[in-house]
């Protein structure tokens, strides 16, 4: 496939903005369990603002990826069915619950953990819904495991937590430390479910053959010609034109900088002592990391081969 | 239920991209709109098309056959390009089976085509809508159309008749006995998607005459055609050699 960088914004982005948005709600619940002390209200206000303004980023992004973004309120018809329907009321959900979890904060309501409960729910079913999205199509198998939903929910949540320390270490920074552990388990968790998927791509065989694309019986079948030599829509769609050595360099450098570098980061910025260098260094982190999992995003979608390419395979 | 399809006959096709064409030049000019062309005429072309012809190569040297390969929505019984459109604009008509868009719901957003394994599905550069094979929608149907033409663009092209038309869910059409018959079957069966567009097999004939008694070659012939005119007026085949050697012997 051939990356669509809206679809990558909007997947990184919106992970990024629901990992957020758990995080938020677990530091408050365990504050109200009494496990540490409360963090200031604009530590939740901070972060329910980053939260919205990230996940609106995403929605925008979104809209670029639309040959029709005028007709996009469409999309909410065919929730019965479509995965990409869900996730068209799934984000705006998200987003609203996001934006009165912060409302409530700011007003000190008392419905605000409520609210909070409610966007964990919005935000799960989001990471659901965006991860079935690809995981639906039974044809890239690249795409077709459990494993593109673990990637989706860890590697948001990890996002998500990362710039929730670099938040604590700016308004509540007893909980660096804690918050900080916290987003390395999930980073390393991500790094593990992601090279899990890595390496079982490595290995699938593709069910579809150019035997079985034809159904011409012969063990030696090539095309000759893909019947035209101009473009067309079919090649700019499914063909990302990237050497090997190219992706070989994407994949690499995204396990380092989403997984290996912010864990670096997370871990000197959350044992330095002056709070202007915690701070530099978790905001370093989270920038390393948003940057990381926009690259496997990219890669996620460039090493998906569909099936159709077959039909392709030359010009003449 | 009906379920109208295109059966294509691997024998026959010889790649000319009639059915190419002239699918382009009845469905840019017919009602679902145009069909973009991009550059036509300058460095890196590109277009609109919901059939292509394409060609392929199976066995070596010496033993290798070259298979024209005719492409267009296969109209799958089990679309999976349908359940995943977000708007409701691509669907499957029941009185006919097609595979359709509406355009003017459809959002382009590409997931359908994503779901596609066929990549049957284009989406128009200009009108940044997709667009699909829609088996001559508009002329199937056209009761101001003549029988006879009331069939896809490309079938009527098809200067071998390379194309079959019909329903296969009516065991006595043409192509349901076709599909019998010559053992037809559908493209990437793996993944359940039940294409209603179905391909002939190639098989390997040894030569023979070409069959008619009035070919000087004289090899077998099942039928032979009827000597008298009336005989041959009343199959439908006229025998233009034959008729007239006739006249040249009535007495004057």
């Amino acid at each position: 496939m051939n990356p669509a960088f809206s679809v990558v914004f909007l997947t990184t982005l919106s992970g990024a903005a629901q990992g957020l948005l758990i995080a938020l709600v677990g530091v408050e619940t365990g504050s109200n369990l009494g496990l540490f002390a409360a963090p200031p209200t604009a530590f939740y206000v901070m972060g329910a603002t980053l939260s919205v303004t990230l996940g609106g980023l995403g929605l925008i992004a979104s809209f670029f990826h639309l040959g029709h973004p005028e007709r996009a309120w469409r999309a909410v018809a065919m929730w019965r069915t479509s995965w990409l329907s869900r996730e068209c009321l799934c984000l705006p959900a998200f987003l609203a619950c996001a934006f009165f979890y912060g409302v409530a904060h700011w007003f000190g309501s008392p419905w605000s953990l409520a609210l909070g409960a409610l966007g964990v729910l919005a935000s799960a079913a989001l990471f659901v819904c965006s991860a079935m999205i690809y995981a639906c199509l039974r044809f890239l198998q690249e795409w077709a495991t459990p494993l593109t939903l673990a990637n989706f929910v860890l590697l948001g949540c990890a996002s998500g937590f990362t710039l929730v320390t670099a938040l604590s270490a700016w308004f509540a920074s007893s909980l660096t430390a804690g918050l900080a552990v916290c987003a390395c388990a999930l980073t390393l968790a991500g790094c593990a479910s992601r090279s899990a998927s890595l390496v079982r791509n490595a290995r699938l065989r593709p069910k579809s053959t150019v035997q079985s694309a034809t159904g011409i019986k012969n063990a030696k079948v090539v095309q000759v010609s893909r019947g035209f030599t101009a473009g067309a829509f079919n090649l700019r769609e499914f063909f990302h034109g990237k050497s090997a050595g190219t992706l070989r360099g994407v994949k690499w450098g995204f396990l380092a900088t989403a997984f290996v570098v912010p864990i670096v980061l997370l871990a000197l910025g959350a044992g330095v002592h002056s709070i202007g260098v915690s701070v530099g260094l978790l905001a370093a982190a989270c920038l390393v990391q948003y940057a990381g999992l926009v690259a496997e995003r990219w890669f996620f979608f460039a090493e998906a081969k569909h099936p159709q390419n077959l039909y392709y395979a030359r010009v003449g | 239920m009906t379920q109208m399809a295109l059966v294509i006959d691997l024998n026959v096709c010889v790649g000319c991209h009639a059915c190419v064409t002239s699918c382009k030049e009845w469905n840019t000019s017919g009602e679902s709109g145009s069909l973009a062309d991009l550059n036509p005429y300058d460095a890196d072309p590109s277009g609109t098309f919901f059939n292509r012809v394409q060609s392929f190569e199976a066995g070596s040297y010496p033993n290798a056959e070259t298979i024209h390969f005719p492409k267009s929505c296969l109209h799958c019984e089990d679309p999976p390009c349908v359940p995943v459109c977000p708007t409701g604009a691509s669907y499957k008509r029941k009185e006919d089976g097609l595979v359709l868009v509406d355009f003017d719901k459809c959002i382009g957003c590409k997931y359908c085509a994503w779901a596609c394994p066929y990549g049957a599905r284009e989406l128009d550069e200009e009108r940044k809508e997709m667009t699909k094979c829609t088996l001559c929608v508009d002329r199937i149907h056209d009761e101001n159309l003549s029988e006879r033409d009331r069939q896809p663009a490309c079938v009527l092209a098809c200067p071998t008749s390379a194309r079959l038309f019909g329903d296969i869910h009516d065991p006595e059409s043409v192509v349901s006995k076709a599909i019998r018959e010559r053992g037809g079957y559908q493209l990437m069966p793996e993944w359940n998607t039940k294409p209603a567009n179905h391909y002939l097999p190639r098989k390997m004939t040894s030569a023979s005459g070409c069959g008619e008694s009035g070919c000087s070659c004289k090899t077998g012939s099942a039928e032979p055609t009827p000597q008298t005119l009336d005989a041959q007026l009343e199959r439908g085949q006229l025998h233009l050699a034959s008729v007239a050697t006739r006249i040249s012997r009535t007495p004057q």
